[in-house]
């Protein structure tokens, strides 16, 4: 197995297929972490992840060898998100915030939870997730590319293809959402 | 200045984006409003629970999996064309199906060719449709056939108590598993989701079974068939199976009362 990304990616580009199958092993998780982000489902994140790693693969010729080939794959995944929600623009259907609290409702969850469940990080990680799967598709990658991709304003709006505004309204839609369905728990 | 400030402000400047006087004027108004500030705060909470939860990580062994679905759909470098084939009976196989459909749609074409320097008229532009979604049920069809095959050969496998052998089942389930991508995609892009469902579940296990070694353990093959019979994909795969079948009897029937009708 090749000892470096770089040396992968030279045995890759001259037809070695286990060198690029070592940059998969290597990177297919990070992917899948920030797909699965963007996306909201692991079978959307699993679809990126393929097509991101299939982009590449078609892409290596053009990879500066002196670039991170993590950073450089990292940006496809992201055009690859991007690509695969403004595809699906008509399931636009993410619930209202207020709506999360009807699916909590049910829920033995919905009890205040004590200090000690919520410092368990997979406690934690369905809250947020919870949270986040009330945002569309818009508004939840809008807020991942700013919030957990730095990516400013002027940015997303350009990735997603929404004016300035409209991006802008996205990620406070999104926060707002955010605020309603954690903040119980946050101040609790 | 005694204008709070909105929740849309926050926003902003909690990231950095506010333009660079109403900048200052919001650090400004933070310092001296103890109920703006209390809402920032609440603000910063949540951000940083947000930011405290764990992303979501994939299953182990997602890298084989992952390989098993992307390998097969790498376009070939430059080791030259005739290896691939020689080295891979199964891309072999794989390929020779394309070439077959290919040409069943060539034959299609001529079948329904229009004459030449005659432009195409609507009924002869909605016959050619019509042969071509006939070809396509029936690979359809045919590819659920297949995976079918694999699914009974695996849920009845022998019950043996060392290894068992079942590189035949995974050399077929490599080749399956592309194919099943497309047809779950143009089941998506079709607006077909019940097919579509159908197809992912029936792809998830054909991508488990390509990435597994050649002889896997009697636990690990029990593991496999409780999945199949869990989720009754046999079943559902034999459902699909049929309407696809009721589909090309019908396309069948259209096709050839259009070619009587001109």
């Amino acid at each position: 197995m090749p000892q470096t990304d770089a040396s992968a990616v030279a045995l890759a580009r001259d037809g070695d297929s286990d060198a690029f199958r070592a940059l998969v092993d290597r990177h297919s998780r990070a992917v899948y972490r920030l797909a699965h982000r963007m996306t909201g489902n692991p079978q959307d994140a699993e679809d990126v992840v393929q097509e991101t790693f299939l982009k590449a693969y078609r892409q290596l010729g053009r990879f500066e060898s002196r670039a991170n080939f993590g950073t450089w794959l990292h940006r496809i995944a992201v055009n690859c998100s991007i690509d695969l929600i403004r595809g699906r623009k008509h399931q636009e259907m993410g619930q209202d915030a207020n709506d999360l609290e009807l699916l909590d409702g049910g829920d033995d969850q919905r009890v205040d939870p004590s200090p000690e469940r919520l410092m368990l990080s997979s406690e934690v990680q369905e809250r947020v997730g919870r949270a986040m799967g009330g945002l569309t598709a818009m508004e939840r990658a809008a807020f991942v590319l700013r919030h957990f991709e730095g990516q400013s304003i002027e940015e997303i709006s350009k990735a997603l293809g929404l004016k300035t505004n409209a991006a802008k309204h996205s990620i406070f839609r999104a926060v707002r959402k955010m605020r309603q369905a954690l903040e119980p728990f946050v101040e609790s | 200045m005694n204008l709070h400030l909105t929740d849309d402000d926050l926003v902003l400047h909690y990231y950095g984006e506010m333009p660079g006087p109403d900048e200052a004027r919001a650090e400004l108004h933070l310092a001296g409003c103890a109920a703006c500030q209390t809402n920032y705060t609440k603000l910063q909470r949540v951000m940083a629970f947000v930011d405290s939860a764990p992303a979501i990580e994939a299953e182990p062994g997602f890298e084989r999996v992952a390989w098993a679905r992307l390998e097969p759909v790498l376009p070939r470098r430059q080791r030259g064309w005739l290896a691939w084939f020689v080295f891979s009976p199964a891309r072999l196989a794989f390929t020779a199906g394309i070439v077959m459909l290919i040409g069943a749609a060539f034959v299609a074409g001529r079948m329904t060719r229009t004459p030449a320097g005659v432009a195409g008229t609507p009924a002869q532009v909605a016959s050619v449709e019509k042969v071509r979604e006939r070809i396509l049920l029936i690979d359809l069809g045919e590819h659920l056939d297949r995976s079918q095959m694999v699914l009974v050969e695996l849920v009845s496998a022998g019950d043996s108590k060392g290894d068992v052998d079942i590189s035949m089942e995974q050399s077929r389930a490599e080749q399956l598993v592309a194919a099943n991508r497309l047809y779950r995609q143009t089941a998506l892009s079709t607006g077909d989701a019940r097919m579509a469902s159908v197809l992912d579940e029936l792809e998830r296990v054909l991508v488990d079974i390509a990435a597994s070694p050649s002889t896997v353990s009697q636990e690990d093959l029990d593991i496999v068939r409780r999945r199949i019979e869990s989720k009754e994909l046999l079943f559902k795969v034999r459902v699909v199976s049929s309407q696809v079948r009721e589909r090309q009897k019908a396309a069948i029937q259209r096709t050839t009362q259009t070619t009587l009708g001109s």
